[in-house]
């Protein structure tokens, strides 16, 4: 599927490094990015924003039935992150055993591949976030 | 202009495989293999670990150990030789992951396990010229051994980055030195899958030839001696050879020991003598001097004179998780998940 390359790239900046957006108005923090501030309407200014690297996990869910490209993953944890910032993601667990997933448990962002493709596709990296003491 | 390193990071996998574990599946006996290389386990790269994955992490901690603006960073190379893309910059990935896009220059080494710090040398140069205010370079292996082979039970997966400039380096780099020629003792042709060795003609005429080479050539041009250095770290394609190295320098055992870790984790390959140095920064004390030579097949090494700054001791200069951290914190696996995570049952 070379048609998938053009996404891949598109999304870089959001997936190697969490770029989302912040309104200048009301400070609201958003991801991915938007160009509309929902609170704040046409008085919002939205501009480009790193989003923190550390939070909690919010909720999660134990994957054992995968998607196609996700195969060789199972089983794997889903979770939503909720940033330091308080914005919410959802996001692979990576590393992190069944003991140590928790609710409000803290987790650190890592880079990793997102997903299998075929071997002479580009390959895909992006944020999974990994259970931390 | 006084060039070193400004910041530094390690990266090492979570997943181990032991040794014995890997003998026991081609019906050798674990404890002769494990000795004969000085080797207990090895650290494994996840399947969605590669070295492109272990580089981006080792370049975050560098640079948050530096301290600096990742704006500020004018190159970054990255040395491999398990490249995630045959054709295309695992240095551009780097560049993108860490939001030093887009005004740097950025390219791969290879050059076996030595490229990295190659890497470290091209950086110096660049910073200490003014070309650049820093340079990041990294060294990062996920290398892969034929199953079976000796490389099997020594090649290990990790990353080391360390930010190279000119301002408030936590260590000086003195010196470096250069011993090159070609030694045919490893290498990989294009498309084919896993490494071949010539045996044992890897050790007198290329290991020992280059790196005691370089390590004699620093010395001798800078007057110094094995006496004056705290630490030495050697390439490390066993747990063996870099004590036979030290020995014939006349290098102290225990001065080899902080930076000798491939008997926990395995040839990391590019990333080796860099994690070795990293270990070593992790406990190093202002004054002391490090001497530190790398070995590539094919064959060269590099060595470097370090002293250590008062830098080190400041708050948030070393790496907020040591290397003997990362080392212990693991997840043993047996050999077929192993197999399954490197990729090596056939048709997956
Ligand atoms: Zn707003």
């Amino acid at each position: 599927m070379v048609g998938t390359q053009p996404l891949i790239w598109r999304r870089i900046p959001e997936r190697y490094r969490l770029h989302g957006s912040k309104c200048l108005t009301c400070n609201a923090e958003f991801f991915p990015q938007r160009q509309f501030c929902p609170n704040c309407r046409r008085k919002g200014k939205l501009v480009k924003e790193h989003m923190p690297m550390d939070g909690t996990i919010y909720s999660y869910t134990y994957v054992h039935s995968a998607p196609e490209g996700f195969e060789y993953h199972v089983p794997y944890f889903m979770a939503i992150i909720e940033l330091k910032n308080g914005v919410r993601l959802m996001s692979q667990l990576a590393d992190s055993e069944p003991e140590s997933v928790k609710i409000n448990a803290s987790v650190r962002m890592v880079f990793r591949r997102v997903h299998e493709s075929e071997a002479e596709e580009a390959i895909a990296y992006g944020y999974k976030f990994k259970v931390v003491d | 202009m006084t060039v070193g390193i400004i910041g530094y990071g390690t990266s090492i996998p979570k997943l181990r495989i032991k040794v014995e574990e890997i003998a026991s599946v081609w019906g050798k006996n674990a404890e002769r293999v494990s000795s004969g290389l000085g080797i207990k386990e090895k650290a494994v790269a996840s399947f969605d670990e590669d070295s492109a994955t272990l580089a981006v992490e080792s370049a975050r901690v560098a640079i948050q150990s530096a301290g600096i603006r990742a704006q500020d960073i004018g190159a970054i190379f990255v040395g491999s030789e398990s490249k995630p893309y045959a054709v295309k910059p695992t240095a551009a990935i780097v560049a993108e992951a860490v939001a030093a896009v887009p005004d740097l220059t950025a390219a791969d080494f290879e050059f076996a396990c030595k490229a990295g710090t190659t890497a470290i040398q091209c950086c110096m140069g660049l910073s200490a010229s003014q070309y650049i205010q820093y340079g990041l370079a990294i060294g990062s292996d996920t290398a892969q051994g034929r199953p079976n082979d000796a490389l099997e039970f020594s090649a290990g997966s990790g990353a080391a980055a360390f930010v190279i400039g000119t301002e408030k380096p936590i260590a000086e780099i003195e010196a470096t030195f250069s011993y090159t020629t070609d030694t045919p003792d490893f290498w990989r042709r294009q498309h084919a899958e896993f490494p071949r060795h010539a045996g044992r003609f890897t050790a007198g005429p290329a290991y020992f030839k280059h790196t005691l080479g370089a390590a004699n050539g620093l010395m001798n041009k800078l007057g110094t001696q094995p006496k004056d250095y705290a630490f030495a770290v050697f390439h490390q394609p066993n747990g063996k050879f870099p004590y036979r190295a030290a020995s014939i320098l006349g290098f102290e055992k225990e001065k080899i020991e902080s930076g000798l870790l491939t008997p926990m984790i395995g040839n990391t390959y590019s990333a080796a003598t860099l994690i070795g140095l990293s270990a070593v920064l992790d406990i190093a004390k202002p004054g002391d001097r490090i001497l530190v030579t790398s070995y590539g097949s094919g064959a060269g090494s590099d060595a470097f004179s370090i002293t250590v700054t008062k830098e080190i001791t400041k708050k948030a200069r070393r790496q907020p998780v040591p290397v003997w951290e990362q080392i212990n914190n693991k997840k043993y696996v047996p050999y077929a998940i192993y197999a399954k995570h490197r990729k090596k049952l056939k048709g997956m």
